[in-house]
């Protein structure tokens, strides 16, 4: 009778835990700039992150387990990403997520593949993926394939023979100047000025000042969202009027917003906008503006997208094992057919790079105008 | 040459920013002893008062008028009854540093009830280029250094032509001789914060459209405009007015012939520079207060 009922308790607290790991929801880890100098990256990543974990769990969550996250705030410094990240890891998250900055990302990436722990993040210096991290993952393009389009495009287009490169000096700023700088050889393009900014920079009379001595054929900036806005009121209030090119945050959502009249003319090339000629990222737009009220720029997209990414990996696996999920990933092909929340047809390569259709476009009366649609290489 | 003119005249209308917010650190620490820590976050705040008002539905002329008041209400009014009168009695160093926690409050309030992320601010100097020696100059920067320059002119006669302002001078000098002669010391003081909460008032208005609105932005300004005080004379209104200029002419063209990366130790070296020799600062005067 007592071995009786010992069984039946065993097997009922069984049955529980199985019940439980069953149900229990699935714990993503998110560090990102939630203030500081990057606070509208790490905002509209936030944003993105939790509109797509609230669809997906209204639809009953990633095989039948709800996403849960966290949000961190890294305060758009290094220092304290890597603190925050390392707070996060210790509670064993399924995924990470962030940061947005590369900087930022470069000091966490080894913490994230020290733990094996599969890191889904925004940054987009080159050399992010570079280094064999097979734990690493983008959202979006990085330099090493913006950038040549962008020298094509002002080579091409622009017929631009001088350039004044203007960058801002941290991971991110210094990577896109080097790739740029080596496109632009390319095509005998002289650089004329070559500025590199702070980042956190009020005052951008000084270098516009550079730039007008240089009278180069086009200006090719490549700042964080804040300090590009304010250097296109600079360029506005000191009258230059060569072409202005730029890549993702120049014509960024936030920076038209901010830098107003004097974005109008700039042209970029972006992975991921708002504006693109696509269906789903049209809805995906509507949904965002109607929870959040406004219109999010890329990185509210990369968000977004970095937790279909996790559904469409973790699906494929058919269970949720954070070890093999960054194996799975590597070489594999989402299909927007299949997966609607990933808008695009995207594939992951071995480094963690993406192949996915970007877009040549223009700020005309202070909205983005697809000028092209650059299709998916493979 | 050309270039170094376009420097001159942006260095000129940032300085004069910096000089307005730099006179409000010299009027309060002549009458009151008051080091201000938080100057920086007060020029922050209006731009933040008057976007609120502006999200109410005002248009942009009500929200300066509106954005003004407030600001005379909390930075003038409200920063001397309920900090600076408080504090003051405990000495000059505990206020300093309950104006740094003041600056920390204010800068944690407007991220959590406003936003982190930075905010477009309109200007009321209408965008358009002027011709001046065959250069094109922005109508922008000659609009804030006309403007700024008007205030400075405006206080710097209120201070020596007015009775008011002789009493505020009196009260400087010496409160208790100038209460004994029947100024009315406390007014004046409370004069000299309201004045003080117009200044920055106006620096924001005139600063924000360009650095745009962000809880942060009054830490580069109120750096900036402390240095100012001290390499001018923090104890001369015309000191702090010349040091104004001298910085933002400085910094631009430090960032232009230096190098961006040290445009900011620059201004730092000259403060040393002028503690080194001249503590004073360049207009200052040694043992003596005035305004």
């Amino acid at each position: 009778m007592k071995s009786g009922f010992f069984a039946g308790l065993l097997l009922a607290t069984v049955s529980a835990a199985a019940a439980f790991a069953q149900g229990a929801p699935i714990k993503l880890a998110d560090v990102a700039e939630l203030s500081g100098g990057g606070a509208t990256v790490g905002n509209n990543w936030k944003n993105g992150i939790d509109l797509a974990i609230e669809e997906i769990n209204a639809k009953g969550g990633v095989l039948g387990r709800k996403l849960e996250v966290t949000h961190a705030d890294s305060q758009s410094n290094p220092g304290v990403a890597r603190a925050q990240v390392q707070k996060a890891l210790d509670n064993e998250p399924y995924v990470l997520l962030g940061p947005g900055y590369s900087g930022s990302v470069k000091v966490t990436s080894p913490l994230a593949a020290e733990a094996g722990i599969a890191q889904i993040m925004g940054g987009e210096a080159a050399e992010l993926t570079q280094g064999g991290n097979k734990f690493l993952f983008r959202t979006s393009f990085g330099q090493q394939s913006s950038m040549p389009k962008v020298a094509k495009y002002i080579n091409d287009e622009l017929k631009a023979k001088s350039v004044a490169v203007v960058w801002v000096n941290n991971d991110f700023g210094k990577g896109g100047r080097d790739v740029i700088t080596k496109e632009f050889a390319k095509y005998n393009i002289k650089v004329a000025a070559d500025l590199s900014t702070e980042a956190g920079q009020a005052d951008f009379a000084a270098d516009v000042s550079k730039i007008k001595a240089a009278a180069p054929d086009a200006v090719f900036i490549y700042l964080n969202e804040e300090e590009s806005a304010r250097i296109l009121k600079e360029l506005k209030r000191q009258a230059v009027t060569v072409p202005l090119m730029g890549e993702t945050t120049l014509v960024g959502q936030k920076v038209v917003e901010l830098a107003g009249d004097a974005a109008n003319g700039a042209r970029g090339h972006v992975g991921l906008t708002t504006d693109a000629p696509v269906d789903l990222v049209k809805a995906f737009r509507e949904k965002f503006v109607k929870k959040y009220n406004y219109v999010p720029d890329h990185n509210g997209l990369k968000g977004y997208l970095a937790i279909y990414m996790i559904k469409a990996t973790t699906d494929k696996m058919g269970k949720v094992d954070s070890k093999a999920f960054a194996d799975t990933l590597h070489g594999l092909t989402i299909k927007a057919a299949n997966e609607p929340g990933i808008l695009m047809d995207v594939t992951f390569d071995e480094k963690g790079d993406i192949d996915r259709q970007g877009f040549l476009v223009e700020i005309v009366e202070g909205k983005q105008v697809v000028k092209q649609v650059l299709p998916k290489l493979n | 040459m050309s270039n170094l003119l376009d420097l001159l005249v942006a260095g000129l209308a940032t300085g004069a920013i910096y000089a307005l917010v730099a006179v409000g650190f010299t009027l309060l620490w002549q009458t009151s002893q008051t080091i201000n820590f938080a100057q920086g976050e007060f020029v922050m705040l209006p731009a933040f008062l008057m976007l609120a008002v502006m999200h109410a539905g005002a248009p942009f002329w009500l929200a300066i008028i509106l954005g003004i008041l407030l600001s005379l209400l909390l930075l003038g009014l409200g920063f001397k009854l309920l900090l600076v009168d408080p504090m003051l009695r405990h000495g000059v160093l505990p206020l300093a540093i309950a104006t740094m926690a003041l600056a920390i409050g204010i800068k944690e309030a407007v991220k959590q009830f406003f936003s982190a992320e930075a905010s477009p601010f309109p200007s009321i100097v209408p965008a358009g280029d002027v011709s001046i020696l065959g250069r094109v100059v922005s109508l922008q920067s000659l609009g804030v250094l006309a403007l700024a320059i008007a205030v400075v002119i405006g206080l710097t006669m209120l201070l020596n032509r007015t009775s008011i302002g002789h009493q505020m001078q009196a009260t400087a000098q010496n409160p208790t001789v100038a209460r004994i002669i029947g100024v009315p010391v406390e007014r004046m003081i409370l004069l000299t914060f309201l004045i003080n909460a117009f200044l920055v008032a106006l620096a924001s208005l005139l600063i924000t459209p360009i650095y745009l609105a962000k809880f942060s932005s009054g830490e580069v300004l109120g750096q900036a405009a402390f240095i100012a005080a001290i390499v001018g004379g923090f104890n001369q209104v015309r000191g702090a007015i010349a040091g104004g200029l001298l910085i933002g002419v400085v910094d631009n063209l430090a960032a232009a012939y230096v190098s961006t990366q040290y445009r900011a130790a620059v201004p730092m070296v000259l403060l040393i520079v002028i503690i080194l020799f001249r503590p004073q600062g360049l207009l200052g005067r040694p043992e003596e207060r005035t305004v």
